[in-house]
């Protein structure tokens, strides 16, 4: 299969892509890196709020939930 | 973003901790509350939530006839200082400095947890690591291998099951040990290659000097480097931030141009 880069955002739901890049920059870059979004690790969309925003993902083993402008900034390779 | 300075925070400034002090970190949900209860016998019910004022709960324990005092920090994903919890249990860290510090991490998803670990294990070597929730764990089929954990860490690690009362002896024991210099941590230390630790290098003299053991140079250079906000409220590290960068002969030419440093002056 192709491989895709897209934005974490549009990593449809049940879907399981691997962390590309981390486009964050400075602190909140360094936050996403503690929360475990390394280059590399696998991340699934697990669910969707009632609006849409924010979404509910599964990564190393816990629910983060991310609103849109954050997730926007984070690349996944899917496959 | 606002910054509390660390003068506003009584209880850090004040010395009055009982030795031999020891700490207790972790991520939330953890379980480190059920390890402070299961040392020191305190039904302490606490929660982390936006809002909730932070606190330290303390208590004592005796083990072979010493009284260990044990402090509760507030549960973190890192030492950042992103939040008041972060911020207090870092000062905390650093400024009382802990005889023991005892890092508690959750069995059922370690590779999480060990990163805050690894945070601590830059600020000072009398660590132990706790894997706790083993029960937890071994329901889903994770067995963690202590011995080659510690071997990796460089640092003790001792496996609990604080509900159910596994493992707290050899906690204790552990505890005692390293207390007592019988056991002596040895952190494995990050190497972030030979430019940063050349610009390290040239700043922990520096560090040593002002600071004389109060605070690890290593800790704060790193931090000076890294462009870590949180350091703000530590006004002497932030005139050798300043002083530093100014110093072209220091050549730090690189030190600019990180991204963490554009919005800090």
């Amino acid at each position: 299969m192709e491989k895709h880069v897209i934005t974490l955002d549009r990593l449809p739901i049940g879907k399981t892509g691997r962390v590309a890049a981390i486009l964050h920059k400075g602190l909140s870059r360094r936050r996403f890196l503690d929360l475990g979004f390394v280059p590399g690790t696998l991340i699934t969309t697990y669910f969707t709020s009632f609006t849409g925003d924010p979404t509910a993902y599964r990564i190393r083993g816990t629910t983060i939930a991310l609103r849109k402008e954050d997730s926007s900034k984070i690349l996944v390779i899917t496959e | 973003m606002k910054f509390y300075k660390v003068r506003d925070m009584d209880f850090l400034m004040d010395d009055n901790f009982p030795r031999p002090l020891v700490a207790l970190a972790g991520n939330p949900n953890t379980g480190k509350s059920t390890i402070f209860n299961a040392l020191t016998g305190l039904k302490q019910h606490t929660g982390n939530w936006p809002g909730k004022t932070v606190s330290l709960a303390r208590g004592t324990f005796y083990h072979r006839n010493v009284k260990f005092c044990v402090v509760d920090l507030p549960g973190t994903y890192s030492l950042l200082a992103n939040s008041l919890e972060e911020q207090v249990a870092r000062n905390f860290i650093l400024f009382n400095r802990p005889d023991v510090m005892l890092v508690i991490t959750d069995a059922t998803c370690l590779e999480r947890n060990l990163n805050l670990a690894l945070q601590i294990m830059e600020i000072t070597d009398r660590i132990i690591v706790c894997v706790n929730l083993i029960d937890e764990a071994a329901k889903k089929g994770i067995y963690v291998d202590g011995d080659v954990l510690s071997k990796e860490l460089g640092v003790p690690v001792v496996a609990t099951a604080a509900r159910r009362g596994i493992g707290l002896f050899e906690l204790k024991e552990m505890i005692f040990k390293v207390y007592s210099g019988k056991v002596k941590p040895s952190p494995r230390k990050v190497n972030y290659g030979e430019e940063l630790e050349k610009a390290i290098g040239e700043l922990v003299p520096r560090l040593e000097n002002t600071f004389s053991g109060r605070i690890n140079p290593r800790w704060a250079a790193l931090s000076i480097i890294s462009g870590d906000y949180s350091i703000e409220d530590l006004e002497e590290l932030v005139k050798i931030r300043d002083e530093s960068r100014e110093e072209s002969a220091y050549g730090y030419s690189f030190f600019s141009q990180l991204p963490g440093n554009r919005g800090l002056k």
